[in-house]
This record gives C-alpha cells, sequence and structure tokens, in this order.
C-alpha cells in the first residue's frame, strides 16, 4: 500500500516540477496529465484498501476529464503553434497588467 | 390663543413687583371705528412697492413705460395717503383718555409651532403715533423732493418702490405688538437701506458701501436675534405686553443679557459705536435717500428699539449704563468726525451720528429722559431732513460736486435753499428758540441731573456741534466763491424746495411739542412716570450755559475758517487729531484690525487646515491604496507559470490549513 502512495507522489510531484519549469506547452501538458494518473493512482490505491469502489469511480471520472481538457488543450496549443510559430507558454504572454 | 388677548386679560392683575416698573403694554383690542384701518398704513406703501417693483417689470411694454413715466406719483401718493390715514389716527388717539391710548390690532397668526405663537399683531400707542407721523410725514415731504432730485434718472420707477418699501418697513418695525414682527421690519428696512445705498450699483464705492452698511447692520441683528431668542426661551413669547408684563420675574443674568444684546441691535441700526462705520460710507446713496436714512427712518430704530424696551431696562442698570456710554462716545465721536469732513453729506453724517448720540443718551437715562430721546428724535428729524435735502439742493445746483472746499458764498445764488438751510442749522446747534434749542438743552440738563461727568460731555459735544456745523454753514454760504470752472449755481425747481420750505418751518416749530411739557405727558402711558432728580444748578443757569457754549463753538468756526481764506485742496501738514478725524477716526482701520484681519485669519487657516489635514487624509489615503494596487498589479505578469506557482502555493496553504485544523 504505501509503496502505491510513494509512487503516486514521486510522480505528482515530478509533474508538478515539470510543470513550473518547463517552457515547451507540450511537455507541460503531460506534465499536467501526470499529475493527473498521479493522483488516479492514490484514488485507486486508497479504494482498494477502503475496500469500496469510490475511489475507483472518480479515476474514472478524471480520465473523462482528462481526456476532454487534451482534446481542447492540445488545439489551443495547435492554434498558438499556427499564428505564432512557438510552442513556448513563456511567449503567450500578452494578457496582464 | 393669540398672546396678545392674553395680556389684554391680564389688565388690571396687581404686578408681581412694587416700585420702579414700567407700565404694563396692555392694548385695547376692540377699539374699533378708524382703528380698524391701522393695517392700512403699512399696507398703502406695500401696495405701492409691490405695483412699482414686482408688478411693473410684468407688464406690456406699453403699459410699463407709462408705470415709468408716472410711478413716482404713485409711490407719493401712497406715502402720502399713509400720512394722512396717521394724521386721522393720531387724532383719533388724541380724543381718547390717557389711559385707553393704547389700541391694538390682531390681523392674523404668523405662525405657531408648539408652545409658541407669533401673532402679525400692531400696537398703536403714543410713541408709535409720534414715529408714524415722523415717517410718513418727513417721508412723504422726501418723495415730493425726489420726484424733482431724481428726474432724470432712467430708474426713477425703482427708487421710489425702494423708497415705499423703506417707508413700509419702518412702518412695521414701529407697528409691530411682538419683537418678532419688530424684527421684520427691522430686517426690511436693512434691506431696503442696502438696495438704496447702491442705488448707483455702477458706481463701485456706492456698492461696496451698500455691502459694508449691511453686513455691519448683520452685526447688530445678531443681537437683536439672540434677544428674540431668549426671550422665547424665558418667557416663552415676545410680545410686548406679556414681557413687559413678565420681565420683573426674569433673574438679573437674563435681563442684563436681554438689554446687552439689544443695545447691540440698536447700535447696528442707529450708528453706534463701535458699528458707526457704516454711516458715513451710506452718503453714497442719493441723497433723499440720505435725508429718509438719517431723519426718518433706519437710525431712529435703534433709539425706538431702547425706547420701547423700556420694561427690560428699567430692570437692568448694567444695561442702562452701557446705553449711556455708547452714546455719550458716539456723540462725542460723531462730532469730531464732523469737524474734519470737507464732504458737505460726510460732515452732516457725522452730526447725525451725534445727535443719534444725544437721543440714545437720554433713552439711557431712564423715564426721565426718554420722552427727551423721542422729542429729540423728532426735531432732530425735522431740521435734519431739511438740511439733507438742503445740501442736495446745493449739490444739485453744483454739478454734484460734494466738496465744501468748492463751495463758498451760495446764499445770493439760491437763496431759498441757504435760508430753509440757515432754519435747520439754527435748530440744531441751538440757537434760543428753535426746536433743537428746546430738545438739547432738556437732554443735558437731564443729563446733568443724573450723572455730572456725562452731562458735561454732553455740554462739551453741544459746543462742538456747534462748532462744525457754523464751519459747514461758512464753507457753502457764506465766505468767497471757490467754485469749480463752468459751475453755475442756481436755485432748485418748487417741487425741491417747497419741501424744503416746509421742513424749515417744522425745525423752527417743533419746539412747540414741549409746551406745558405736552410730550412728557403724552408718552407718560409707554414710559411711565418720572422719578425727579434736581439738577445740580437752576434749570435756566443750565440753559444760559449751553448757550454760551454753543456761542463759543460759533465763535471759534468764525475765528478758525470764516475769517480766513479756505484753501481749495484740503491741507495736508495737519495735526494728528485732524488727520485722524479725517480717516474716521480710524474706525475702518480699527474694524480692520480687530474684527476683519483675525477673521481672514481664522477663515485662511480653516481653508489651509481644510486643504492640508481634511483633503490631505482623503486624499492621502486614496494616493496609497492607488499606489499599493499599482504596485500589486505587477503580479499579473502573463506568465503562466508563475500563475501555476501561485496556484501551488496556494493549494499548499489550504492542504496545510486542513492538516492543522485536523490535527488540533
Amino acid at each position: 500500500m504505501t509503496q502505491y502512495i510513494v509512487l503516486s507522489a514521486i510522480l505528482f510531484t515530478i509533474g508538478c516540477v515539470g510543470v513550473l519549469t518547463r517552457r515547451n506547452a507540450i511537455v507541460v501538458f503531460m506534465c499536467v496529465e501526470l499529475m493527473l494518473n498521479a493522483c488516479n493512482l492514490a484514488f485507486v490505491a486508497f479504494a482498494r484498501q477502503h475496500g469500496n469502489l469510490d475511489g475507483q469511480i472518480t479515476a474514472f471520472f478524471v480520465m473523462v476529464v482528462a481526456a476532454a481538457e487534451v482534446v481542447i488543450g492540445l488545439a489551443i496549443i495547435m492554434t498558438i503553434f499556427r499564428t505564432r510559430r512557438s510552442a513556448s507558454v513563456d511567449d503567450a504572454s500578452l494578457l496582464k497588467y | 390663543m393669540n398672546l396678545l388677548s392674553h395680556s389684554a386679560l391680564a389688565v388690571g392683575m396687581p404686578m408681581a413687583e412694587e416700585g420702579a416698573h414700567a407700565p404694563v403694554v396692555a392694548p385695547d383690542m376692540g377699539a374699533g371705528g378708524v382703528f380698524d384701518l391701522l393695517w392700512l398704513v403699512i399696507a398703502l406703501p406695500v401696495l405701492g412697492a409691490v405695483i412699482l417693483l414686482g408688478v411693473a417689470p410684468f407688464l406690456p411694454p406699453a403699459l410699463r413705460a407709462a408705470v415709468d413715466k408716472h410711478g413716482h406719483l404713485l409711490g407719493t401718493a401712497m406715502s402720502v395717503l399713509s400720512f394722512v390715514l396717521s394724521t386721522v389716527l393720531f387724532v383719533a388717539l388724541l380724543g381718547r383718555d390717557a389711559e385707553a391710548r393704547q389700541v391694538g390690532q390682531q390681523l392674523w397668526t404668523w405662525f405657531e409651532t408648539g408652545s409658541l405663537t407669533v401673532g402679525m399683531d400692531l400696537l398703536y400707542d403714543p410713541l408709535a403715533a409720534l414715529f408714524l407721523l415722523l415717517i410718513t410725514g418727513v417721508g412723504s415731504l422726501i418723495h415730493v423732493y425726489a420726484i424733482g432730485y431724481m428726474e432724470h434718472d432712467p430708474r426713477r420707477r425703482r427708487f421710489f418702490g425702494y423708497l415705499n418699501l423703506f417707508v413700509a418697513a419702518m412702518l412695521t418695525l414701529i407697528l409691530s405688538a411682538n419683537f418678532v414682527g419688530l424684527f421684520l421690519g427691522w430686517e426690511g428696512v436693512g434691506l431696503a437701506s442696502y438696495l438704496l445705498i447702491g442705488f448707483w450699483q455702477h458706481k463701485p464705492s456706492a456698492a461696496a458701501a451698500a455691502k459694508k452698511a449691511f453686513v455691519i447692520n448683520r452685526v447688530g441683528d445678531i443681537g437683536l436675534s439672540l434677544a428674540i431668542a431668549l426671550m422665547f426661551a424665558t418667557f416663552g413669547t415676545t410680545d410686548f405686553g406679556a414681557v413687559s408684563e413678565l420681565a420683573g420675574e426674569a433673574d438679573q443674568g437674563t435681563l442684563n443679557a436681554l438689554g446687552l444684546l439689544l443695545l447691540l441691535g440698536a447700535c447696528g441700526k442707529s450708528a453706534q459705536v463701535p458699528l458707526q462705520a457704516w454711516l458715513l460710507d451710506a452718503m453714497e446713496g442719493p441723497t433723499p435717500v440720505s435725508a429718509l436714512i438719517h431723519a426718518a427712518t433706519m437710525v431712529t430704530a435703534g433709539v425706538y428699539l431702547v425706547v420701547r424696551s423700556n420694561f427690560i431696562y428699567e430692570l437692568t442698570p448694567v444695561a442702562q449704563t452701557a446705553v449711556v456710554v455708547v452714546a455719550t462716545v458716539t456723540l462725542l465721536w460723531g462730532a469730531i468726525l464732523g469737524c474734519a469732513k470737507d464732504d458737505i453729506k460726510k460732515a452732516l453724517a457725522g452730526s447725525t451720528m451725534s445727535q443719534i448720540g444725544y437721543m440714545m443718551l437720554a433713552a439711557g437715562l431712564g423715564p426721565a429722559g426718554y420722552p427727551y430721546a423721542i422729542f429729540h428724535l423728532l426735531t432732530h428729524g425735522f431740521f435734519k431732513a431739511n438740511m439733507f435735502l438742503g445740501a442736495g439742493s446745493v449739490m444739485h445746483g453744483m454739478d454734484d460736486d460734494v466738496d465744501m472746499r468748492h463751495y463758498g458764498a451760495l446764499r445770493t445764488a439760491m437763496p431759498v435753499t441757504f435760508l430753509t438751510f440757515a432754519m435747520g442749522y439754527l435748530a440744531i446747534i441751538g440757537f434760543p428758540g428753535f426746536s433743537g434749542f428746546w430738545s438739547k438743552d432738556r437732554i443735558i440738563e437731564t443729563a446733568l441731573a443724573e450723572n455730572l461727568v456725562v452731562g458735561l460731555l454732553a455740554l462739551l459735544g453741544a459746543g462742538i456741534t456747534a462748532f462744525y456745523m457754523t464751519r459747514l454753514m461758512l464753507m457753502t454760504f457764506f465766505t468767497s466763491k471757490r467754485w469749480e470752472k463752468g459751475v453755475h449755481p442756481h436755485e432748485s425747481p418748487k417741487v425741491m424746495t417747497v419741501p424744503l420750505i416746509v421742513l424749515a418751518a417744522l425745525s423752527v416749530l417743533g419746539g412747540v411739542l414741549l409746551l406745558g411739557d405736552w410730550i412728557k405727558t403724552w408718552l407718560e402711558p409707554v414710559t411711565g412716570t418720572v422719578e425727579h432728580h434736581e439738577p445740580p444748578l437752576p434749570a435756566i443757569v443750565i440753559t444760559l450755559i449751553i448757550t454760551a457754549v454753543v456761542a463759543i463753538g460759533v465763535a471759534a468756526a468764525w475765528f478758525l475758517v470764516g475769517r480766513r481764506d479756505i484753501p481749495r485742496e484740503a491741507p495736508q501738514d495737519v495735526s494728528f487729531a485732524t488727520r485722524a478725524a479725517r480717516a474716521d477716526l480710524y474706525g475702518d482701520a480699527i474694524n480692520d484690525a480687530v474684527v476683519v484681519r483675525p477673521g481672514a485669519g481664522l477663515v485662511g487657516g480653516l481653508a489651509t487646515f481644510d486643504r492640508r489635514g481634511v483633503d490631505g487624509a482623503v486624499e492621502g489615503g486614496s494616493l496609497a491604496v492607488g499606489g499599493l494596487s499599482s504596485t500589486l498589479r505587477r503580479v499579473q505578469n502573463g506568465f503562466v507559470r508563475s500563475y501555476a506557482l501561485s496556484l501551488l502555493g496556494g493549494a499548499l496553504l489550504v492542504v496545510l490549513a486542513l492538516l492543522a485544523g485536523n490535527l488540533r
């Protein structure tokens, strides 16, 4: 049990650091997915421990949301790349003070 | 229930205190007959003012031109009708018994709040009767004179409207049966004087003089309004009847305060020191206005107020002493100003101030003085109106020049003006037999009997009066011609000289009111019986001394002015005293130093505090918030990753908080 949680934490941390440090939008995106799936892992692990299906069902919901997010997110990244020839998240910083 | 009728019910009730007590004002409300027309005395000039000022501007052009052309006749007619009615009322009052010579009329309830009722009530008694005759009589003569004097003024209709308003306000002041109604007239007089002094508003000096008169009068009005408020608080009424009845029960402090506050009011209207500064500047108005202000209305209001409030002054020796002190200072102050002025109207204005000082002095001496205060007021009304209108006639002939140094030897050029003016002159200096002789003589005599120092100062004032009036007379009508080039003095038209002749006759014959002490007996229902003080010397000796002092004054004027050549420009290398008198004894400088500059400093300080302190706090707060927000704005830098970091930090904080909550 502990191993699952530790793995989940490691994966989440990797994803988190990736989101914060990487500039490439695709990589950031992948790191987000990593964090989501780290959560899924934790949900499933706890569900198994408690012996009910709540966590499992939540994991499915997360997957559905993640799939939808991927569709929209990739579309946005595509559009930005087409107009700016860049996938760096730091370049798209016009919406500010 | 109306308060007047309340006091009427109280007739015959025993008075609370014995001793020196002014008579209770208890008018007969149901006199009927001609007395029912009392309101008309005020209504007539009001009607004139309404037509000339309120209606005329809205008439169709043709009709308005007609009113513009003949409006002065309407204004004069209203004043004359009012005089006729006053005479009828006077005769009717003469026909009643002495005890029944107080007649009242309730018109309507003016306002009513809580326990407080103020009625629009009129009171007609011997005092009001004399004032009515003076105001409407002299006022009418001035109206007639103004027809000639203002003939070429394009705004003559408006001028007569203002004159009617002035007379109406003064009549309201005199006829009102309570202090609130008196205050209405009081303020009306202030307004009308403002409008008339500033009538030639295109002249900046006239506009400034009007404002000055108005503002200084406001200072006095504060005193009167506070006195009225104090009466409401103490007696619950301002009715003359009720107050005269209840005054004896009030405590001494309240009575002193009332007396002093009323004196402050009287000082403002009657141009007594320290509120005297407006009177000389008020000469900026057209001359008929000066005559009206100085003879029939306005400045007499203060004397009326003190005499009318005798039921208060009788009970407060402190305020009475204050009245005497103020009056004595003023009578000398005005006399000194009169000595130094080269402007004929200003010299006359100084003499008015001085003569009003005599009246106030008499009024401050108590019941022994009241009749003589009113007597001098009447005779002064005659001779001062006479001299002001005479001065106007001189100015008329001299192309509106007022500098006496440019006059001289006018007696042949304008004989009627000269003769009538001479009657007024002899009256004011107190030449034996003329009206002023009788009235001033009685005042000085009474003053000597009450207080030797005050009496001697009043005597000195009589000498100075003789000096400056003789100087004025010599510089204007005698000595050599000093006329400006191109000036051809000529006699004024009949419409101006006839009022002068009438007033000159009154100046000579005004003394008849004293025959058999008539005026004393007549005013007794108002002022009470006299407790007699014997003067230090027999009356005839005092009269001789006064006449001698007057003769010395005249002789001094002859030696100092009449014998010498009068320079056309006022000499500049003069003594300090002359310079001080020319500068109105530094009245303006004192006002400036004591009131204006500290006031301006205070206002300036407040403005600075408002700008720096109040505005600073408000604006500083907004500046701080603005600065903070523009700093915080920088957080929104557009970099997604920094937002993500904040998000993470926030999420961590929430988790930590939850954990902390669970652990506790």
